[in-house]
């Protein structure tokens, strides 16, 4: 399914709505270039969620966590990663048994580190505004 | 009182010996930028197997710099939060080990706690309270620092830090990785008016909040439609426009705030401190305003432990001394 937003707050709420109702164990693969709304997306997963956090970009720490009930977000960032053994460096498969639902940024850099049950955002830019976000897997936003 | 301090929160391992949190005796920093040049950016597992491969050689330097034994240690201090989680680790452990072994109190200090110290060594005059924007790669915030160990946060970046978006404009610009010197010494030489970039406004509740995100996407932007079109890019036009949209909203922020607190002594704290376009606006702003600026020098501006050193003698005073069942965090509030 392809969506199409023209601003930030668009792609924020298009990923609110995505989140909503997504099951906990959730893994969420976005890809897309610098400037995408990646994190707006995540940003607006959060909202959607139901979790009152500031998210602010994990570029610089990797992965930020948010603590919820019934569900905690889990934000990574694989900008500065070099390939999927450096994801379970950082204690991916801990973050996986933890039930919550993680969101990867960059996930392009971290080819072959998901077992193919993840659901698949693509973030592409159209235009200075515009992305056209393609999701394979995950609810019918519909 | 001397404290042995660490910092391996990134890409830097640091020790220093730091006495009443305030006289640097040594100041012992490997950096491991060279080797994150290679790829672009810190990549963690690299940081934590490098900080481990140096941190004790740093210390034995330290003490040799200060000419005192390890009998002669107070108190060990180290970094526990925020920052790569495997790098602080290794910090973290070994000040653990360290303390047992000597049998001195262990001191947990918040990186950014650790920044805005940096100025208590650059400036034996300044006490809190005072304004302190502290600004790097992983962090952007306006805190309030009431006390040495009594500090909020005022405001902070909705997305990414103000470093962030200085090392990404400039892996977009292809001017390498750390991004913040190349861009500062390639818009001194360009028109600062060269391009009309975005202020990013926040809308809320939160006045001093800022976002940088935005100003990323429209440096991204102008580079992609250069491209595209075959224009030539005023690189030099381009830096020089980014310092500049940088440091206004960082200054107009600070200056706004110190306005309405009512503070007279600002302070600029962590590695984008360096960059002279905000240096020299701080510097217009607070002698338009009759305000005191405090910055502390570069070597001190980037990640260090001599100002981990500096805080951790005002957590000791303040009573905040850990167990071995210390642990390192990713993210934590200041």
């Amino acid at each position: 399914m392809t969506y199409t937003t023209h601003s930030e707050s668009e792609t924020e709420a298009l990923g609110a709505r995505f989140a909503k109702d997504l099951p906990g164990g959730s893994v969420v693969a976005l890809y897309g270039d610098l400037g995408c709304g990646k994190t707006a997306f995540v940003r607006g997963m959060a909202r959607g969620m139901g979790l009152d956090a500031a998210v602010t970009s994990p570029t610089f720490t990797i992965v930020n966590e948010y603590e919820g009930s019934p569900r905690s977000l889990f934000h990574f960032d694989m900008y500065r990663l070099a390939g999927a053994e450096e994801l379970f460096d950082i204690g991916w498969e801990d973050y996986l048994a933890r039930g919550g639902v993680c969101a990867v940024e960059w996930s392009e850099n971290v080819p072959g580190a998901f077992e193919g049950d993840e659901i698949a955002v693509r973030f592409e830019k159209t235009g200075d505004d515009t992305r056209e976000i393609t999701m394979e897997g995950g609810p019918d936003l519909c | 009182m001397l404290i042995l301090s660490v910092e391996s929160s990134c890409d830097e391992t640091a020790v220093a010996l730091v006495e009443n949190g305030r006289k640097v005796l040594a100041d012992e920093i490997f950096s491991q930028v060279a080797l994150h040049q290679l790829y672009g950016g810190v990549v963690p597992e690299i940081a934590a197997r490098s900080h481990l491969e140096v941190v004790t050689l740093l210390a034995d330097r330290a003490l040799r710099t200060a000419g005192r034994t390890r009998a002669d240690i107070d108190a060990v201090a180290c970094t526990y939060a925020p920052g790569l989680i495997g790098a602080v680790l290794v910090g973290v452990n070994f000040a653990k080990s360290a303390a047992l072994a000597l049998g001195v109190p262990l001191i947990p200090v918040h990186h950014i706690r650790g920044h805005i110290a940096a100025n208590y060594l650059a400036y034996p005059e300044l006490e809190p309270p005072f304004l302190c924007l502290a600004i790097s790669g992983g962090n952007t915030l306006l805190a309030d620092v009431r006390g040495y160990t009594d500090m909020s946060v005022l405001g902070r970046t909705r997305d990414d830090a103000a470093g962030e978006c200085f090392d990404k404009s400039a892996r977009v610009m292809g001017l390498g990785y750390p991004g913040g010197k190349p861009i500062d010494d390639l818009g001194r030489q360009g028109d600062d008016r060269a391009y009309d970039l975005p202020r990013p406004a926040v809308h809320g509740d939160d006045p001093y909040d800022m976002s940088f995100s935005g100003l990323k996407t429209a440096v991204v932007n102008i580079v992609h439609h250069a491209e595209q079109t075959g224009a030539e890019l005023d690189k030099a036009g381009l830096a020089a426009s980014l310092c500049r949209a940088v440091s206004e909203t960082l200054v107009g922020r600070t200056m706004r705030a110190a306005e309405a607190l009512g503070y007279k002594n600002i302070a600029v704290a962590g590695g984008v401190a360096a960059n002279s376009r905000i240096r020299a606006d701080f510097e217009a702003a607070c002698r338009k305003a009759g305000r005191t600026l405090f910055v502390p020098p570069l070597r001190l501006c980037g990640d260090n432990a001599a100002m981990i050193g500096a805080q951790g003698y005002y957590e000791y005073l303040a009573g905040h001394t850990a167990g071995p069942d210390l642990n390192a965090y990713a993210t934590m509030e200041l």
